[in-house]
């Protein structure tokens, strides 16, 4: 065993804690692994140990790295790049900037303000909550580099294809009135010190653990639940691969939840676990991500219903041709 | 001296506003803090990112809470 796939097995995987899980299952609790009570409480403990620990260290890092990228100082970027450069640097950008979905109103006015073209915001937009360092971290953990790979080099695809389409329709005239109005001001993100980074990067792992703890119990619950008490014949019916609509109803459940990646890696580990195809498992995690209802009524309050529902078209489609291609080709990933 | 909080009524903001008045307490200073929590007048001052804290017009901090030893640099 080369040094790497051993680093990855114990720092990425955590086979330690896996092990140590099963000591505590085995000999504290005394239960069979193989009982469906003893295989989800170690399922249980296991992923909710996991997600924090990878949640803590990824969210520190992806922070400390985001300190350099302030929505202000990305607007000013984005504002060097015309076309098509403009969607994929939008879409990269997406990946790096700090961003919760209450500051999305914000960012889409002040991008608008400062004279970028809608499609440009849309592909930060859609590529913000979708893609990141820490997803794709996670993902690597969970499903290993490959499919990581994969995850993010499509959700940044839907998000420059996704923000172009936007961006050819000519949209500008179903943005609200008002965001016109908003002078464009440039100021100085302000140098930040070594210390302002490492406490900012604090901040938003106690931040994002506060937001988001009840949604990974939850997913792990869920997780758990399909690990060991739900028969895989009737989970292969509703979202099997024979069931031609699997990626449609697994994308359309995903859309209206709120949730971010975290929550829902134990679901898609527990559905891949029980032979759910990988193309319908991403949709489910890329509907999650990428819309919600709190952002969908947050984005309301900027542009017009036309454009919103186009919006909603676009990322809903891009998420289900994603979905039915990579169960297609997922002979690929496995 | 005028202190305006950019911020729509996040945890943040009432964090940020708590500090400065620890900070004005400290430096016996009078000001009038005010809350700005309409969206397209926080974007107005160059602001995406809140809490904002604007003091006589000039943007000091976007995006995180100062302590209060940092506020009363920028308050002096």
């Amino acid at each position: 065993m080369n040094i790497f796939s051993w680093l990855n097995a114990q720092l990425l995987k955590m086979e330690w804690l896996w092990n140590l899980v099963r000591l505590l299952v085995e000999k504290v609790f005394g239960l069979s692994m193989e009982s469906k009570v003893g295989g989800s409480i170690h399922f249980f403990i296991y992923d909710t140990i996991k997600i924090f620990i990878l949640l803590s260290v990824l969210i520190f890092i992806i922070s400390y790295i985001q300190s350099y990228f302030p929505p202000e100082r990305t607007k000013k970027i984005l504002g060097k790049f015309k076309g098509i450069k403009g969607n994929i640097f939008g879409a990269l950008l997406g990946t790096v900037t700090p961003f919760c979905s209450c500051s999305s109103i914000p960012i889409f006015i002040g991008f608008t303000s400062a004279g970028l073209p809608l499609g440009v915001t849309f592909s930060f937009l859609i590529s913000s909550p979708l893609v990141d360092l820490a997803s794709f971290l996670l993902l690597a953990s969970f499903f290993g580099a490959k499919i990581a790979t994969a995850y993010v080099v499509v959700g940044l695809i839907l998000a420059v294809v996704g923000g172009t389409i936007i961006d050819k329709l000519g949209m500008e005239k179903y943005i609200e009135g008002y965001v016109w109005g908003v002078q464009n001001v440039d100021i100085e993100a302000g140098k930040m010190t070594k210390e302002e980074r490492i406490s900012f990067a604090k901040e938003q792992v106690q931040d994002i653990v506060k937001r988001v703890w009840i949604y990974i119990l939850i997913g792990v619950g869920i997780g758990a639940a399909i690990h060991n008490w739900i028969p895989q014949p009737i989970i292969e019916k509703i979202v099997g691969q024979d069931n031609p609509f699997a990626v449609l109803l697994a994308t359309i459940v995903g859309i209206p939840i709120y949730a971010d990646i975290f929550g829902t890696i134990p679901i898609a580990e527990a559905l891949i676990a029980k032979g759910v195809g990988l193309g319908t498992v991403l949709s489910f995690m890329m509907g999650v991500t990428a819309l919600s209802l709190p952002s969908i009524i947050m984005l309301s309050q900027v542009v017009k219903p036309k454009l919103l529902a186009l919006f909603i078209f676009i990322v809903t489609t891009g998420i289900i041709i994603i979905g039915y291609a990579f169960n297609i080709f997922s002979y690929i990933f496995v | 001296m005028e202190i305006k909080i950019l911020g729509t009524g996040c945890s943040k903001c009432d964090k940020l506003e708590k500090n400065i008045e620890i900070a004005l307490k400290e430096l016996n200073i009078n000001a009038n803090i005010i809350k700005v929590e309409n969206l397209a007048e926080i974007v107005s001052y160059g602001v995406m990112s809140t809490p904002g804290l604007v003091i006589d017009g000039e943007v000091k901090a976007i995006g995180k809470v100062p302590n209060v030893k940092d506020l009363k640099k920028m308050l002096k």
